[in-house]
């Protein structure tokens, strides 16, 4: 009797329906948010360069209502993607002390604390 | 009173059946019962044409790997209480072809897994008269859980990515070749390097990590891959910038 393997397609709504491969798309589309960003702080420096008027109109640009929305959806995106990249940090580099491995917790509260660590020099360098 | 459970199967038998479509059947519901011995209750009393793969019955041998409501599970490690609803829906494994009924065609795994030789290569033989092979309890730890793998493929139904690309090598094979590499009795981790750090390697998993949560021995592939991710990185940046590197 002849094989006749049947092979079942991938539908494209594969990620649909499941909680954890919701929640994987949705850190992946995170990716969009902080490039849109990161464009955003390179049209910024464009502007800076073009001399104050310029700078200005970026600036209002930016509180505008729609120039606040886009800002606070780009931060919850970026809290997101931080957020589940921290809990994941234990698995992609579990370290140990003399033998001892140092529990998941510790590695993930020393990417918190390096986060607060960054952000306050980022603040004092702002001078707020 | 006795109570009832349905089954609803993916049937296909490629003699008669152009696609695959479902099946339904009311068993007896029993307290202790997991969904194998329903498929054999299925098999011995009501249409012995069903066909399934199954061994020890006791999440060892690995052969009993089936969609159980969408997820990938052992048989006999899903007891049928755990899902009181009207239906249970048992598929055969997503991302591999339908040999027949829940039966499905492993080979392109079976080739993955040897082309990332997992067992011990050794640089140098030692004759049998030198004694063992010590380990420290440490060395060992290194790497244990990785051992605990049974093949039963449950990570590559539960893998997006070894569904959207067939060629992707897949978290068992990895953790496998992870495990050897981490063995203080291998010296075959360049050996392995042209698989493992290839496109098709490491570089395909996204770090969906859902290898890891599905996995009934609680192996940690995901894991695995992440490290070999910085391991192959550090490899790739040694062999080019140390001075006298070779390339």
């Amino acid at each position: 009797m002849s094989r006749r393997p049947y092979i079942r397609k991938v539908e494209r709504s594969w990620w649909l329906g499941r909680r954890r491969y919701v929640m994987y798309m949705i850190r992946e589309l995170t990716s969009l948010f902080v490039g849109l960003y990161c464009a955003l702080l390179v049209v910024g420096l464009w502007r800076l360069g073009q001399g104050r008027a310029a700078w200005d109109g970026f600036l209002a640009v930016l509180s505008s209502p729609l120039g606040v929305l886009f800002q606070l959806l780009c931060l919850a995106f970026a809290v997101y993607h931080s957020v589940t990249w921290f809990a994941l940090t234990p698995k992609a580099m579990p370290l140990a002390v003399r033998g001892e491995p140092i529990p998941a917790k510790a590695i993930v509260g020393m990417h918190y604390g390096a986060w607060a660590v960054v952000s306050l020099i980022v603040l004092i360098a702002a001078g707020i | 009173m006795s109570e009832n459970v349905t089954l609803e199967i993916l049937r296909y038998r490629p003699e008669v059946d152009s696609e695959p479509h479902f099946q339904t059947y009311t068993i007896p519901y029993e307290e202790d019962w997991v969904v194998l011995d329903g498929l054999n209750h299925i098999k011995d009393h009501v249409d012995a044409t069903l066909s399934y793969r199954w061994s020890c019955h006791m999440a060892i041998c690995g052969s009993c790997g089936m969609m159980i409501d969408g997820e990938p599970k052992l048989a006999c490690h899903a007891f049928l209480r755990d899902y009181r609803h009207d239906v249970i829906r048992i598929e055969p494994l997503d991302h591999f072809p339908i040999e027949r009924d829940l039966v499905t065609v492993m080979d392109s795994f079976i080739e993955k897994l040897s082309s990332v030789k997992p067992y011990v290569i050794a640089k140098h033989k030692k004759a049998l008269s030198d004694g063992e092979n010590l380990q420290t309890p440490l060395q060992l730890m290194a790497f244990k859980q990785y051992t605990l793998c049974i093949n039963c493929l449950l990570c590559y139904a539960a893998c997006p990515q070894c569904g959207l690309n067939e060629s992707f090598v897949g978290p068992a094979a990895l953790a496998l070749a992870h495990r050897y590499n981490l063995d203080s009795r291998d010296d075959g981790k360049e050996q392995r390097a042209d698989v493992v750090a290839s496109n098709e390697g490491i570089w395909e998993c996204t770090f969906v990590g859902a290898c890891s949560e599905v996995c009934p021995k609680h192996v940690d592939p995901a894991a695995a891959i992440q490290q070999t991710k910085i391991s192959a990185s550090l490899d790739w940046f040694k062999a080019r910038l140390l001075p006298g590197a070779r390339r």
